[in-house]
């Protein structure tokens, strides 16, 4: 658990990020979102200390973090940044045994390690262990930058922008994986975005920023369907909240029992995919299909819409 | 391209071992720059000799300014050392602007005749190009790539050892080849000051008018400048990783 406390951090006499307190639960994903300039990432580089707050704390696990050399705690926490930062002079292995080394793990666990990680990111350890980073594509340097964060099994994951810098088909793949990832390793990750649908897409908790100050904390259907302000509806985007709110919701959370004729969802589409099926087929309701392809209930257009509601 | 440049390289590296070993031989084409009847060659030391002493003193000369030059380098990027940055640059401009024959006038007095006051002025002279491409190499370590190394737990120690100064070694030793390459040059005006060196061959040219003379020291000190930069570069590319910063 990660627990701000009154986090203040003043450049001179302007505040850039304004007595934030928040809670992070273990084995969640928070999304801090905010506008250029809201303070988001000198929060998250507050956590790191890479940026030494004015005033407050954080308690990571109840554990002050000044209570370590800023190093020795920064190797506990996992960091990916937009643009990655990959060490070009060092091989796509060399970067990830990185904070392993600096741990001094010895070399048959550093190996072991790299090779388990190389797979999990669908990366042939024979083709690419050897590479250096500027032979690899965008998406792969992205993910040896997360994979490199993770060597050393930290408990806590810390990203800023990391999708930044892809383009939409390989960012929905690298949001997919990180969901994945998170629940397979289970650590505790916060991510910073400018990007609304990124953070509904992947946070647990969304904590919106603007100018320094935290606007409001909370579920992503709560920050639509209760914004605490004007700036956070504007933010979450009126014209498409209820599309948005149906996003947040799968087949297999909304199903109804009951048979139907229409067409087959499967029970992990999200209810928005879903109406979008039936308006297209001109259908009145759908199957939900679990993965082994067993017919779990049936949603019907009515049930979808009586979702999209506060 | 590539060939002909090969060749080249082959046939000046040809021409000066040859030279050096057997000056005698090359005594025909000198001949024709003598007057009554001098010698066409260099009769009162060894060239090999005197053009090793000279590699000598150069090569310590750049071994010293690139301790130093690295040296401030590395402290005037760091937080702590940032405002030694104008008084560091001023010292190593009036050490390249600062005429070596000057130096050695006013180290003279000082050490005394020989090795010794070349070595100050080569020292000196040669600074600015190792702690000017030090500068830039350390300067434009691209910033994610530092914030990651902060951000991964590096201390500052090991973030300069393990990533900026490997990222910065190609601009650091083309600052030292370059130091070499101006200082084999300057270092002939040693022999004004009794360093062993070809400089000595070239001054007594002057001295007896002896154009074969003056002509034989500065091409050997060419030829000898031009291999050590294209040696020192071609083991450059073999030794280091190929980096690509964008």
């Amino acid at each position: 658990m990660i627990a701000v406390e009154s986090l203040t951090k003043r450049y001179g006499e302007t505040p850039v990020v304004d007595n934030v307190s928040l809670t992070v639960e273990r084995h969640s994903i928070t999304v801090i979102v905010g506008t250029s300039g809201s303070g988001k990432s000198t929060l998250l580089r507050m956590i790191n200390r890479l940026v030494e707050p004015t005033s407050g704390r954080v308690l990571i696990d109840g554990r002050d973090t000044r209570g370590e050399p800023a190093y020795l705690l920064r190797r506990r926490i996992g960091y990916v940044i937009q643009g990655y930062g990959l060490f070009p002079h060092r091989t796509v292995a060399e970067n990830i045994a990185t904070v392993p080394r600096l741990l001094g793990w010895d070399v048959r666990r550093i190996e072991a390690r790299i090779t388990e990680l190389l797979e999990v990111f669908s990366l042939d350890p024979a083709l690419y262990a050897g590479a250096l980073p500027h032979e690899l594509s965008g998406g792969q340097q992205q993910r040896v930058g997360v994979a490199r964060a993770l060597a050393a099994e930290p408990l806590v994951l810390l990203m800023d922008e990391p999708f930044g810098a892809l383009d939409p088909i390989i960012r929905a793949k690298a949001q997919d994986d990180l969901l994945d990832i998170q629940r397979r390793f289970g650590m505790t990750v916060v991510l910073v975005t400018h990007d609304m649908d990124e953070a509904f897409r992947l946070g647990n908790q969304v904590a919106v920023m603007s100018g320094g100050r935290l606007l409001q904390y909370d579920r992503p259907a709560v920050l639509l369907t209760r914004p605490a302000d004007p700036f956070v509806s504007r933010l979450t985007g009126l014209a498409d909240r209820a599309m948005r709110l149906l996003s947040l919701v799968t087949a297999g959370e909304a199903v109804l029992p009951g048979a139907s004729d229409g067409p087959a969802v499967a029970s992990t589409t999200s209810l928005r995919e879903v109406l979008s099926e039936l308006l297209w087929c001109g259908a009145d309701s759908a199957r939900v299909v679990d993965a082994n392809g067993v017919v779990r209930g049936r949603l019907t257009v009515a049930a979808i819409l009586a979702r999209g509601r506060p | 391209m590539p060939r002909a440049a090969t060749v080249l390289r082959l046939a000046a590296l040809v021409l000066l071992v040859a030279f050096l070993v057997t000056p005698q031989s090359f005594a025909p084409l000198f001949a024709p720059l003598t007057q009554y009847g001098a010698p066409p060659i260099y009769d009162q030391g060894n060239l090999l000799t005197l053009a090793l002493a000279q590699l000598g003193t150069v090569c310590l000369a750049a071994a010293a300014s690139s301790i130093v030059a690295v040296g401030l380098g590395i402290l005037v990027t760091r937080p702590s050392g940032a405002q030694f940055l104008p008084l560091s640059r001023t010292l190593v401009n009036i050490g390249q602007t600062f005429p070596p024959v000057a130096v050695l006038a006013v180290a003279v007095p000082l050490v005394g005749f020989g090795e010794k006051p070349t070595l100050i002025a080569l020292f000196a002279y040669g600074l600015l190009p190792i702690f000017e491409n030090t500068l830039v190499g350390l300067k434009t370590c691209p910033p994610a790539v530092l914030e990651a190394a902060s951000g991964m737990g590096m201390n500052a120690r090991q973030r300069l050892l393990s990533v900026e100064l490997p990222l910065a070694t190609p601009l650091i030793l083309e600052g030292i080849r370059l130091s070499l390459v101006i200082n084999v040059g300057t270092a002939t005006i040693g022999s004004t000051v009794a360093a062993k060196g070809l400089g000595e061959v070239i001054i007594a040219g002057l001295l007896s008018s002896n154009t074969a003379f003056i002509l034989q020291g500065g091409l050997l000190t060419g030829l000898m400048a031009i291999l050590l930069y294209d040696g020192l570069a071609g083991l450059e590319r073999r030794l280091l990783r190929p980096v690509t910063l964008d």
